[in-house]
């Protein structure tokens, strides 16, 4: 975007550089209304969240190293698949991206914070309570649920109270999100500087938009659907019992229809931070602006309305299953285009490789790569035969982990500067960078080859024939985290000792935060809005 | 790091020679897996690998010519309609083509109608009960579960070829007929799958659903309950054996005799250790798996044995639970399963092992209280 800017008014920022609302240490964490702390936390919170479910995941991968048990008892295993993916998708990755909407949203339309301070603080002090709470029912009579994520009835009344606990944190952490995404719509609505169309803000702002209604319209129907659950388990309803005049079915309909806008919430906000770094590192503006925002938005209207392909199995009628099928084909189109724009952007650019444009440029290969074995799962003969293999598992994480978290770690080096002013070790990134490509793939590639030779997921054994890339698998899983630990490494010294980041790190970054404010951002920014001509 | 890598890669790439590396879907055994594979190959090298080179080829040749490094510099250029109409319809296009034979295969699978045989395979925590409904072997039901010893799971003893994968009562059906499943379920949800035939069908408590398949060879194959349900989900396998028609028309027969011969004398008045010896081995199959070989359970899930209240109690409720399960937990109604002799025997096992001391029930004790 090339940007008139009107800078009158920009010194007076320096009056109130900064200060922090009044309170000092831990006080100006717990009391703080400013979009930049309140992004910081959220980040933080992701963090932790991501290393806790990380650690769930080398248990699982440890236990599925060889055939037999020898670690954990089944019973543990499933606790360890139920809580590794909520704590991953409710935990991590969700906070993750509020965190960069925190920080950026406001700074990239010319707001100077978000439209109702206070309750963001409650966003997200809301969830150190929800994480306490899952991670609370590990120590309850009968541990936590051992569901799946999915939390299927009827097996959740099967459970003990820490399935209670888990219902609780799920309703306080939709509570959290419904109320971020009230606040994120109102912000770009009403609060974009004078001259900002929509049609004029950063990408980023426009998946974050339509994310927010997709957030405001299915955490609802989840808390539904274990409020459901709830009262099944305790006061006597048959909604999910047959027994009763219920449906365990119902219970699937019900939280996919949470469940597939859900994968949108996670997939859209990456989506827009890739769509800032890939320009930046061409050097180059983002290819098909309008039909980006097209896309994006046709995603978000056919996540509506394909939930029920995460049930070909439960034996819906013939009509259903065809519906089902074209509609969510139909999801390849919009998807496609945003993939061809994204590589129309990086043709005839000036491409430098830094750590963000790295893990960027891994996105766009390994979340294609999850686009395609989404294609092979919406037919309906094909996914029959791979439902609840391990071939979904591999192409959920090429979704969430190639997708979603490549896409953060993307964000978090291409703005930590910005947010800082101080630039991380770019050896240590690319190191990162490549060891998590390699130990990704080693992971979950090879886990498309368990799925069709036909090993179930959830299992905490498994028949001989696996053994191989079970063990491949694990070992990735190993490097991984190790390759984790680099990141903590880099990111921790450049925020002690990093050297001094300049003014503008990356040339080809076009947003107003880049162009328009100084380098480490100061707490507080426009105070009065610029104005784009 | 790396090196440590390359040398477990290499460690493996030794150990795993001996096992062949399975990496496609196990040699199809019915017309719908034949379609089944048919598709994937299609939508594999007709779709997906045509857009993966030509997505990638330009991504690639970017990275690698376009860069600041070689001096290219960034043209300007951010819209094309032509193009951006094009990569929008060529895909829905290709989407259609791709729906016609997959539309075929959907309906294909789907049709149950006019089956030589109907089976009912009823899912249960954790093993399945089949039933033949309506075909030659009317009348034939049995359970079946994993055959597979607990000390190759639990502790390390060797482990057979077909680990996890074999049952002491196997599905039998006739090759070339088109066998009708029905799936059900007693407590939770289960999935009744197996890869060669293409065939997986959620099982749900409280609703009849189907599916079907037609094996072309004769042969064993093996498959898993592919839906989370609880403890040992990934210890109830599915074994079907096929055979010529002959052999199954022997094969019926056989269990319409044994049957007949098993046919209990439910007023027979039952020696203690004789019926303890008895419950033991219905213990080992039916019961260890929640409440353990030591009588101890695991709690609070599963309840301990050794010192209950409830099989040191009345024998009414000790028989009453074994018969009709515990609502909302794992316990379920053994009245269904087992003959009212075996629960019987397991009720005495139960009510004489681990320190306890209750004495033992006889058959027709329990068959006073199944209703």
């Amino acid at each position: 975007m090339s940007a008139v800017i009107d800078t009158h008014g920009h010194g007076h920022e320096h009056d109130h550089g900064d200060h922090h609302g009044g309170y000092s240490g831990i006080m100006r964490w717990i009391t703080t209304t400013n979009h930049k702390d309140i992004g910081t936390l959220y980040l933080w919170f992701a963090g932790i969240m991501f290393f806790a479910g990380g650690m769930m995941a080398l248990v699982i991968r440890a236990e599925l190293f060889e055939p037999g048990l020898q670690l954990v008892n089944p019973d543990f295993f499933n606790q360890m698949t139920t809580m590794h993916g909520l704590i991953m998708i409710f935990g991590a990755i969700m906070p993750a991206f509020v965190g960069f909407a925190n920080w950026q949203i406001p700074m990239m339309i010319g707001a100077p914070d978000m439209a109702f301070a206070r309750l963001n603080n409650w966003s997200f002090w809301l969830l150190p309570f929800a994480a306490t709470l899952l991670m609370l029912s590990f120590f309850t009579p009968g541990g936590a649920p051992g569901t799946g994520w999915t939390l299927y009835a009827p097996l959740t009344v099967q459970q003990g109270i820490g399935m209670d606990f888990t219902i609780f944190a799920v309703h306080i952490l939709g509570m959290s999100s419904i109320l971020g995404s009230i606040n994120i719509i109102t912000t770009i609505l009403n609060m974009r500087a004078p001259g900002m169309t929509l049609m004029k803000m950063p990408m980023f702002c426009w998946t974050w938009l339509i994310t927010a209604y997709l957030l405001v319209a299915v955490m609802p129907v989840l808390a539904g659907a274990v409020t459901m659950t709830l009262t099944d388990r305790h006061f006597g309803t048959t909604f999910f019992n047959a027994a009763g005049g219920g449906d365990p079915v119902l219970y699937q309909h019900i939280f996919w229809f949470f469940g597939h806008p859900e994968v949108y919430v996670i997939a859209l906000p990456a989506f827009g931070v890739i769509s800032q770094v890939i320009p930046a590192f061409s050097r180059k503006p983002l290819f098909g602006y309008a039909s980006m925002v097209y896309a994006t938005a046709a995603i978000a209207i056919l996540s509506f309305i394909v939930w029920a392909h995460h049930m070909y199995t439960v034996g819906m009628p013939v009509t259903g299953q065809l519906f089902f099928m074209y509609a969510t084909t139909l999801i390849a189109v919009p998807t496609g285009v945003k993939v061809f724009n994204w590589v129309s952007t990086m043709w005839k650019g000036s491409l430098s490789f830094e750590t963000p444009m790295l893990f960027a440029i891994g996105f766009l290969f390994l979340f294609t790569l999850g686009g395609f074995t989404g294609l092979v799962l919406s037919l309906v003969p094909i996914d029959i035969q791979l439902q609840d293999t391990y071939y979904v598992v591999a192409h959920f994480h090429y979704v969430m982990v190639a997708g979603a978290m490549f896409s953060a770690f993307a964000g978090i080096y291409f703005w930590l500067p910005k947010w800082t002013g101080k630039m991380y070790n770019e050896t240590l990134g690319q190191w990162h960078f490549w060891l998590t490509l390699i130990f990704f793939n080693m992971i979950f590639f090879v886990q498309h080859f368990l799925g069709m030779a036909g090993m179930p997921r959830r299992v905490p054994d498994y028949p001989l024939m696996f053994e191989t890339w079970n063990k491949i698998s694990s070992i990735g899983a190993f490097g991984f985290a190790v390759s984790q630990l680099i990141f903590l490494y880099n990111l921790f010294t450049t925020l002690k000792s990093g050297a001094t980041a300049p003014q503008k790190p990356w040339e080809g970054a076009d947003s107003l935060d880049w162009t328009h404010l100084p380098t480490p951002v100061p707490y507080h920014t426009w105070e009065t809005p610029p104005v784009l001509k | 790091m790396f090196i440590s890598a390359l040398a477990g890669a290499a460690a493996l790439a030794a150990s795993g020679a001996a096992a062949a590396l399975e990496w496609n879907f196990p040699p199809a055994n019915s017309p719908i897996a034949d379609d089944i594979h048919w598709l994937h190959q299609f939508i594999m090298l007709a779709v997906v690998l045509p857009i993966f080179i030509l997505v990638f080829g330009f991504m690639f040749y970017a990275c690698y010519r376009h860069r600041k490094s070689k001096g290219h510099p960034a043209e300007q250029f951010h819209e094309n309609t032509t193009v951006e109409i094009l990569w929008t319809i060529i895909p829905a296009v290709i989407l259609v083509v791709i729906a016609w034979p997959v539309t075929k295969v959907v309906i294909a699978q789907k049709d149950t109608s006019s089956p030589d045989l109907t089976i009912k395979a009823t899912g249960y925590q954790w093993k399945w009960g089949y039933d033949y409904l309506k075909g030659e072997g009317e009348g034939v039901s049995f359970v079946s579960m994993l055959a597979t010893p607990r000390e190759q799971i639990d502790a390390g003893a060797p482990k057979d070829e077909h680990y996890l994968l074999e049952v002491d009562r196997e599905l039998v059906v006739p090759v070339g007929k088109k066998i009708r499943v029905l799936t059900t379920a007693a407590d939770v949800i289960h999935a009744w799958w197996v890869p060669a035939f293409g065939a997986k069908q959620d099982a749900i408590p409280g609703f009849i659903r189907d599916t079907w398949f037609r094996a072309e060879k004769s042969g064993i194959f093996r498959g898993q309950c592919a839906e989370l349900c609880g403890k040992e989900h990934g210890f109830m396998p599915i074994v079907v054996r096929v055979v010529s028609q002959d052999d199954y028309t022997q094969w019926v027969a056989q269990q319409k005799q044994a049957a007949a011969a098993r046919a209990e004398d439910i007023n027979k008045k039952w020696e203690p250790k004789e019926l303890v010896a008895q419950g033991e081995k219905v213990y080992a199959a039916n019961c260890v798996a929640c409440h353990q070989a030591n009588g101890r359970g695991t709690p609070p899930a599963f309840p301990p044995l050794a010192g209950s209240k409830v099989v040191n109690g009345p024998k009414e409720g000790h028989i009453d639970i074994v018969l009709n399960g515990k609502a909302g937990t794992a316990m379920q109604p053994f009245g269904k399963q087992l003959s009212d002799t075996d629960i019987a025997a397991v009720i005495g096992y139960e009510r004489s092992s681990w320190g306890n001391k209750a004495g033992i029930v006889q058959p027709a004790e329990v068959r006073a209280r199944h209703k």
